[in-house]
C-alpha cells in the first residue's frame, strides 16, 4: 500500500485563549475524495490553512508522500502540489483572469529582464484554455474577475490551483456560494480531477453533499477529530451526531411558558445581499408574546440578513414584517425602535457599542436623544450617570468605573452593557442573534437567565443562534434556517439535536404525521 | 491666429506639464501600492532644493573644471536623492508605525516646507549663491522637422524627454510586466497576493521610494530647465494639481499626461493671455476644445487597450472627439470679441475638474481598492 | 472576571501617561531641531533662549504670543472638531480666507453701533468659512468623494478667488491704492483692545469662548452626541438611528465656521484692519499640527496653540539674535506632529505603556470607497 498522498500526525494549531486543532491526524489517500465534515468553528479551515502555509502548527507533523516537509508559506505549498481555493476568494477583481492566474510566477516572454521582462499573456491564455478542455473548466482568460459569476469566479480558482501543478486540491466550503445546478458542475469537475490522478480534500458542514461526492469523511468536533468514515458505513443522523457531539445540553431554568398574541409577524421576506443574491427566500415567522422563538442553523445560511432587515438595516425587497399588527417593513431604524424593539447585534463591535466610548454613553447610544438623557437639546450628565450606575450594578458589569471606554472590557461584560441598554427599555420583543458568542460560561448563564426573565415579563423574544445547545436550553419552538428558507418550525419538545443537526445540515423531513 | 502662434503654445504646454506628470507619476506609484501619497508638494520641493545644492557644490569642489553637463547631471542625482529619502520617511511612518496615511504625509509636508526654507534663509540667500544654468535645450534632427508635430514634441529640454520616456515606461511597467501585476495586486487585494507569496509590505517601501524619485525630478525641473536657482516654495502648489492630474489620469501614467498636459495649456494660455497675444473668450474655447479632444483620444487609447471598465460607448467617444475639434477650430478661425474674464479664473481650472471628478460627475474615480489600509499578516 | 477597583496611584499613572506623550514628543522634537541647529552653526541653548525670551520675556512678547495663538485656537478648534466627526478637513486655510473676505466686507460696507457691528462682522466670518466647507460636506454625504482632496482644492481656489477680489477692479478691492488690498474696516467693527495702547485684541477672548462652546457642544448637547457617534462608529451611529449623511455636512459646516472665525478675528483684531495678500498662509497645515498635539480636544487644542503661538512669537527674536531663520519651527513642528502620531517612536523611546485609549481617528480608511 503506497504512502498517503498527504498525512498530518498530531496536529495541533493554538491561537490566543484557543485550542483551534487539537491533535489531529489525518490522511489523504491518493485519487480520493476525502471530506471535512464539521460545524462552523469545529476546526476545519485553521487545518487546511496549516496545510496551505498561511499559519505555522504548534505541534505535530506533514507528510508529503511518505517523506516530511516543513511549510512556511503558500510558495513551499504549492511546491509541494498542494493548492487551495479559500472560502473567500483571493481573486483580485480588477485584474483579468490570465492575470491572476500568473501573479506570483508570472510567464514571459522576450529579453529576460527580470521582473520588467513582458508578460506573455497569450501563452497562459492557452495553457489556461487546454486546462479547461481537458476538465470542462472553461474560463475566459482575457474576462475581468469583476464581470463573472460566482459560480466562474471558483472555477478561476481551482484552474489557478492547477496552473501552479497542483495534485492536491483544498476546496473550503466550496457549493456555500453556488446554486444547485452549479454544484453539480462542480461535483462533475471534481471526479474528472480524480479521473486525472488529482487528490482532493473537501471542507463542508453540508451532510447530503458529502454522502454524494466522498470517497472518505473525516468528522472534526471542537478542534479534535471525532470520527473518519465512509458513506456505505455511516447515515446522515449518524454524521449529524459525530458533528454536534453528545454534550450536556446547558440546564436553563425555566418555567413553561405562556405565550399570548403575536407580537411580531414576519410574511415571505425576501432579501438581497450585496452582490445581489436571494439570501432570505421568503420567510415566515411569528413570536408571540412571553415566548421564545429559536432560529437555528449554522451560520451563513441567511440569518444575519433576516435579522438586519426586520430591524430597519438592510432593504426588503418583499414581503411584510409587522409589530403588533403595524407594519414596520423598511422603516428606518430609529422608528423601528421606537415601536418597542430591542436588538442584541451579531456582531458587537460593529453595531452593538462604540469602543471608543465610556459605558455611560454606551448605555444610553439608542435613546439618548429623549428624556431623562435629554431635554431640549441638551444632555443631562447627571441622569447618564444614575442610568450607567444603576444598569452597571443590575446586570453585574465588571469595570473599574461606568467611564471605561468599552474597548477595555473583556467580551463578556462588553455583551451585558449592550443587553443591559437593550433589556432596561420598555420593550415588546427581543431580537437576539448570536448573544453569547464568544463568551465565558460565567456571562453565557447570565445573559441566558435574563433572557427567560424578559420572556417571563410578556416579552416575545426571538432569538436567533447557530449554539444548537442555547437553543434547545432556552427556546419554546424552535424553527431551523437553511439556504434562507425556514425548513421546519416545531416546539421545544419534539426537538433532538440529530433531528435538527439534520435539518440545519440541509436534509428535509419527509412529511410525517404532525 | 497663426499655426506659429498654436504651436509655441501646444510647445509651452508641454513644458509647463512636464513637473506635473513627473509629480502625478510619482503619486501614482505610492497609490498603485495602496499609500496614499498628499506629500508630493514636499518631495517636490525637496528635490528643486537639492536639485540646486547638488550642481553647486559639485560644480564649486570640482574647482569649476567639469563640463556644465555633469554639475546638472549631479543636481539631478541630488534632487532624486533628497526626495526619495523623504519618501522613505514616508514609508517608515504609515508603512512600519501604521500612522495614518493622510497625517504622514502632512507630516513629509511640514517637514519639507520647514527644510527647505531653513536652508534658503540659513544659507543659500544670504550668500547670493547662484546656479549652474540650466539644461540646455536639444533639438532633435529630423524629427523635430516633422511639420506641426516636431516643434512641439522634439525642441525641449532634456528632462521633458525624460519625462515622456517614463510616461511610456511606467505605462508599459504598470501593466504588461511582472512588477506592474504585482504592483497592482498588492494595491487592490493584498490579501490575495500575500497567498501568492509576495511580500506586501517591501513592495509597499519600494515603490513610495521610486515614487519620490519621481517627484524628486519633478521638482529639479523647476530648478534645472527653468528659472535656474531655487526659490522657497517654489512649487507653488504643483504637488497638489499633480494629485488632481494622477485622479483625473484614472491612475494611469498616459492619463496622468494628459491631464497634466490639460492643466500645462491652462498655465501657457494663462501666460499668453498676460501677454495679449490671446483673447479671453478664444482662450477659453481652445482650452475646452484641446480638453475635450485629449479626453475623447484617451478614453479610445484606453477602450483599444480594453483596460478599465467604463463602459462608455464608442459613438460617444466620437461625438466628444468631434466636438473637441470643431471648438479648436472655431478657436483658431473665428474673431473673437473681447471680452472681460479676469485671468486668474483660467487657474481655476485643474482644481474644479478635480472636484468634478472625485464627486463622480466626469466619470467615476476609483482608487486601487486596498489603498489607506496599513496591511497586517493574519 | 472582576478587575481591580481604581486606586488613585493608577488614575494618576492613567493621566500622565496621557500628558507624557505629548511632552516627549515636543521635548524630542527640540532635540532634534537642536541637532539641525548645531549643524548649521549655531549654539541650541542661544537660539532657545532667544525664543523663550522672544515669547515670554516681556509684556510685549506675550501679547505677541497671545495674538499669534488665538488663530491657532480657533483652526485647531475647526480641525479637532472635524476629526471627532470622523472628518478630515484640510480646508481650513480656505475657509479662513472665506471668513476674512466675509467679514472684511461686513466691516466696511457698514456703520453700525459696535455693539452689533462687531458679532455682525464676526457670524459673516463664521458664515463665510462655514459656506466654504460645506461644499466638500455635501460631496463626501452624497458622492462619497474624500474630503482631503477636495478640501485641499478648496483651498486653492479660495486663494485664486480672493486674490481675484482684490486685483485691479475685483469687487473688494479698495479704490485709490496701489496695493492689492481692501479698504480697513468701520472703528465699529474693530475688536476692543484689552490692554490699552497694545495690540492684544479681543480676539483671544472669543478664541476661548469658542474652544468652551465647542467643549460644550460635543459633549453636552444631543447634535455633538451624533457627531462623535458618526465619527468613533458609522455602523453603531447608524444603527442607533442617526442621520450619518447630514451628520457629515454639519460637521464640516461648524468647522468651516471655526476656521472662518479665525480669519474674522485676524482682520477685526489687528491693523491695518483689511484685507490683502499673504495673509495668513500657511495656517492649514500647522493647524492640523495644533490639532493632533492637542489630543483633538479643545483644552488640548488650547494649550497647544499657546505653544505653537509661543514658537511663532517667539522665533522673530531668535533669528533676530542668532541669525537662525525661523523655518526652524516649522521643522519643530513637523517633527512634533511625526511623534505625536507615531507615538509608538515615543514609547518605544521612553518605554511608556500603552493604555487602551481612543487613538486619532482612522480617517484614510474611507478614502477607497468601501466601507
Amino acid at each position: 500500500m503506497s504512502d498517503p498522498v498527504l498525512r498530518l500526525a498530531g496536529v495541533s494549531k493554538r491561537f490566543p485563549g484557543v485550542l483551534a486543532n487539537d491533535n489531529v491526524d489525518f490522511e489523504l489517500a491518493k485519487g480520493e475524495i476525502h471530506a471535512l465534515l464539521g460545524e462552523n468553528g469545529a476546526g476545519k479551515t485553521t487545518l487546511m490553512n496549516v496545510v496551505y502555509g498561511l499559519y505555522k502548527h504548534d505541534e505535530g507533523q506533514i507528510f508529503i508522500n511518505g517523506q516530511e516537509v516543513e511549510i512556511h508559506d503558500p510558495n513551499d505549498a504549492l511546491a509541494q502540489g498542494i493548492g487551495m481555493v479559500h472560502q473567500h476568494f483571493m481573486l483580485v477583481p480588477v485584474m483579468t483572469v490570465a492575470e491572476n492566474l500568473m501573479l506570483g510566477h508570472e510567464t514571459t516572454r522576450g529579453p529576460r529582464l527580470g521582473s520588467l521582462s513582458d508578460l506573455d499573456d497569450k501563452k497562459v491564455a492557452e495553457d489556461v484554455k487546454e486546462l479547461g478542455e481537458v476538465h470542462g473548466l472553461a474560463v475566459n482568460p482575457g474576462a475581468l474577475v469583476q464581470d463573472l459569476s460566482v459560480g466562474a469566479q471558483q472555477r478561476v480558482e481551482i484552474v489557478k490551483a492547477l496552473y501552479r501543478g497542483a495534485d492536491v486540491l483544498i476546496l473550503d466550503e466550496p457549493t456555500a456560494v453556488l446554486t444547485p445546478q452549479e454544484a453539480e458542475e462542480l461535483f462533475r469537475v471534481m471526479h474528472s480531477l480524480i479521473a486525472e490522478g488529482k487528490s482532493i480534500i473537501f471542507i463542508t458542514h453540508k451532510l447530503k453533499e458529502v454522502l454524494e461526492i466522498a470517497d472518505r469523511i473525516t468528522v472534526l468536533r471542537d478542534g479534535k477529530v471525532a470520527g473518519t468514515t465512509t458513506p456505505s458505513e455511516t447515515s446522515e443522523s449518524e454524521l449529524a451526531a459525530m458533528m454536534v457531539g453528545r454534550d450536556v445540553i446547558l440546564q436553563v431554568e425555566k418555567k413553561p411558558a405562556h405565550p399570548g398574541e403575536p407580537v411580531m409577524k414576519i410574511q415571505d421576506l425576501q432579501v438581497r445581499d450585496q452582490r445581489e443574491q436571494m439570501v432570505v427566500r421568503g420567510v415566515s415567522l411569528e413570536v408571540r408574546a412571553g415566548e421564545i422563538l429559536g432560529v437555528a442553523g449554522v451560520q451563513g445560511n441567511g440569518q444575519r440578513q433576516l435579522v438586519e432587515a426586520i430591524t430597519g438595516l438592510a432593504h426588503v425587497e418583499d414581503g411584510h414584517v409587522f409589530v403588533d399588527g403595524k407594519e414596520i417593513t423598511n422603516l428606518k431604524p430609529r422608528a423601528i425602535t421606537e415601536t418597542g424593539i430591542a436588538h442584541v447585534p451579531e456582531d458587537r463591535h460593529k453595531h452593538g457599542l462604540v469602543l471608543a466610548y465610556p459605558l455611560d454613553e454606551n448605555l444610553m447610544l439608542q435613546t439618548y436623544y429623549m428624556p431623562p438623557f435629554s431635554k431640549r437639546t441638551f444632555i443631562q450628565p447627571k441622569a447618564v450617570k444614575e442610568n450607567a450606575e444603576r444598569l452597571i450594578k443590575e446586570y453585574d458589569v465588571r469595570t473599574p468605573s461606568i467611564t471605561t471606554h468599552a474597548g477595555s472590557l473583556s467580551g463578556g461584560n462588553q455583551q451585558k452593557v449592550i443587553v443591559a441598554r437593550e433589556l432596561s427599555r420598555d420593550i415588546r420583543l427581543l431580537i437576539a442573534n448570536q448573544p453569547t458568542r464568544g463568551l465565558d460560561v460565567g456571562s453565557i448563564e447570565y445573559i441566558h437567565r435574563r433572557i427567560v426573565e424578559k420572556r417571563d415579563e410578556g416579552v416575545g423574544v426571538l432569538l436567533v443562534s447557530s449554539e444548537l445547545d442555547e437553543i434547545l436550553g432556552l427556546a419554546d419552538r424552535i424553527a431551523v434556517m437553511f439556504a434562507g428558507e425556514i425548513l421546519a418550525v416545531m416546539p421545544a419538545s419534539e426537538a433532538t439535536k440529530e433531528r435538527l443537526g439534520l435539518l440545519m445540515a440541509g436534509v428535509q423531513e419527509t412529511p410525517a404525521a404532525d | 491666429m497663426d499655426t506659429v502662434f498654436f504651436v509655441g503654445i501646444l510647445g509651452l504646454a508641454l513644458v509647463k506639464a512636464t513637473p506635473i506628470a513627473f509629480g502625478a507619476m510619482s503619486g501614482l506609484m505610492c497609490e498603485r501600492s495602496g499609500v496614499i501619497n498628499i506629500a508630493i508638494e514636499g518631495m517636490m520641493l525637496m528635490g528643486a532644493m537639492m536639485a540646486f545644492l547638488g550642481s553647486v557644490l559639485f560644480d564649486d569642489l570640482t574647482g569649476g573644471n567639469m563640463p556644465q553637463a555633469a554639475s546638472l547631471v549631479v543636481g539631478l542625482l541630488a534632487a532624486m536623492l533628497g526626495a526619495g529619502l523623504i519618501a522613505l520617511l514616508h514609508a517608515v511612518l504609515s508603512i512600519h508605525y501604521k500612522v495614518d496615511q493622510i497625517i504622514s504625509g502632512t507630516v513629509i509636508n511640514l517637514l519639507a516646507i520647514g527644510i527647505t526654507n531653513f536652508t534658503a534663509n540659513a544659507y543659500i540667500d544670504p550668500n547670493g549663491i547662484a546656479g549652474v544654468g540650466v539644461f540646455p535645450v536639444i533639438t532633435i534632427p529630423i524629427l523635430s522637422k516633422i511639420p506641426f508635430i516636431g516643434p512641439i514634441f522634439f525642441d525641449h529640454a532634456p528632462l521633458v524627454y525624460l519625462m515622456l520616456i517614463m510616461v511610456a515606461l511606467l505605462q508599459y511597467a504598470l501593466f504588461k510586466t511582472p512588477w506592474g501585476l504585482r504592483t497592482r495586486a498588492v494595491g487592490e487585494h493584498p490579501r490575495a497576493a500575500d497567498t501568492v507569496g509576495i511580500n506586501v509590505n517591501r513592495r509597499r517601501y519600494i515603490n513610495v521610494t521610486l515614487g519620490g524619485l519621481l517627484a524628486g525630478l519633478g521638482g529639479a525641473f523647476l530648478v534645472l530647465e527653468s528659472v535656474g536657482r531655487f526659490q522657497k516654495l517654489m512649487t507653488t502648489g504643483r504637488g497638489f494639481i499633480a494629485l488632481a492630474a494622477m485622479i483625473f489620469g484614472k491612475w494611469t501614467s498616459v492619463g496622468a499626461l494628459g491631464s497634466a498636459y490639460l492643466f500645462g495649456l491652462s498655465e501657457a494660455l494663462g501666460v499668453r493671455l498676460q501677454l495679449g497675444d490671446v483673447n479671453e473668450l478664444q482662450a477659453l474655447a481652445l482650452l475646452i476644445g484641446l480638453g475635450l479632444a485629449l479626453l475623447a483620444l484617451v478614453f479610445a487609447g484606453l477602450k483599444l487597450l480594453r483596460r478599465g471598465t467604463d463602459k462608455r460607448p464608442t459613438r460617444a467617444i466620437g461625438i466628444v472627439a468631434i466636438a473637441g475639434l470643431a471648438l479648436i477650430g472655431a478657436a483658431l478661425f473665428i474673431n473673437w470679441p473681447p471680452v472681460e474674464i479676469p485671468i486668474q479664473f483660467l487657474g481655476l481650472l485643474p482644481y474644479v475638474v478635480t472636484i468634478l471628478v472625485l464627486a463622480g460627475f466626469v466619470g467615476r474615480a476609483i482608487p486601487p481598492a486596498a489603498i489607506g489600509k496599513p496591511y497586517e499578516k493574519a | 472576571m472582576a478587575t481591580a477597583e481604581p486606586t488613585r496611584s493608577s488614575r494618576w499613572r492613567g493621566l500622565l501617561s496621557r500628558v507624557a506623550v505629548p511632552l516627549l514628543a515636543i521635548f524630542t522634537a527640540l532635540l532634534v531641531s537642536a541637532v539641525v541647529l548645531v549643524i548649521q552653526g549655531t549654539n541650541p541653548i542661544d537660539a532657545y533662549s532667544a525664543l523663550g525670551e522672544g515669547a515670554f520675556g516681556s509684556q510685549t512678547a506675550i501679547i505677541e504670543t497671545l495674538i499669534k495663538t488665538a488663530p491657532f485656537i480657533l483652526a485647531g478648534l475647526g480641525i479637532a472638531l472635524a476629526f471627532r466627526g470622523g472628518l478630515f478637513n484640510i480646508g481650513v486655510q480656505g475657509q479662513l480666507f472665506m471668513g476674512s473676505a466675509f467679514s472684511v466686507w461686513v466691516g466696511y460696507t457698514f456703520e453700525l453701533p459696535a455693539i452689533i457691528h462687531i458679532p455682525l462682522a464676526l457670524a459673516a466670518g463664521m458664515l463665510g468659512g462655514a459656506l466654504w466647507a460645506a461644499i466638500p460636506g455635501i460631496l463626501k454625504a452624497r458622492n462619497g468623494a474624500h474630503e482631503v482632496i477636495t478640501t485641499i482644492m478648496l483651498n486653492f481656489i479660495a486663494s485664486i478667488v480672493i486674490n481675484w477680489s482684490i486685483s485691479p477692479g475685483g469687487p473688494l478691492r479698495a479704490p485709490r491704492t496701489v496695493v492689492p488690498e481692501t479698504l480697513p474696516v468701520h472703528e465699529t467693527a474693530r475688536l476692543p483692545v484689552l490692554i490699552a495702547d497694545s495690540r492684544l485684541h479681543a480676539g483671544v477672548i472669543v478664541a476661548l469662548i469658542a474652544a468652551f462652546a465647542v467643549y460644550w457642544l460635543l459633549w453636552r448637547t444631543v447634535s455633538g452626541f451624533e457627531i462623535r457617534t458618526v465619527g468613533a462608529n458609522p455602523s453603531a451611529a447608524r444603527y442607533a438611528g442617526i442621520n450619518v449623511g447630514y451628520n457629515i455636512v454639519l460637521t464640516m459646516m461648524l468647522s468651516g465656521a471655526l476656521a472662518g472665525l479665525g480669519g474674522a478675528i485676524q482682520v477685526l483684531g489687528l491693523e491695518p484692519y483689511n484685507f490683502t495678500i499673504g495673509f495668513n498662509v500657511g495656517l492649514g497645515f500647522d493647524s492640523i499640527a495644533v490639532a493632533v498635539l492637542g489630543g483633538i480636544h479643545p483644552l488640548g487644542v488650547v494649550i497647544s496653540a499657546f505653544l505653537f503661538g509661543a514658537m511663532d512669537a517667539g522665533s522673530r527674536l531668535m533669528q533676530l539674535r542668532t541669525k537662525v531663520p525661523i523655518d526652524i519651527v516649522t521643522i519643530t513642528q513637523g517633527l512634533i506632529l511625526a511623534f505625536v502620531a507615531a507615538n509608538v517612536i515615543i514609547r518605544q523611546i521612553y518605554r511608556i505603556r500603552a493604555e487602551t485609549e481612543e487613538g486619532p481617528v482612522k480617517l484614510s480608511e474611507l478614502y477607497g470607497g468601501e466601507d
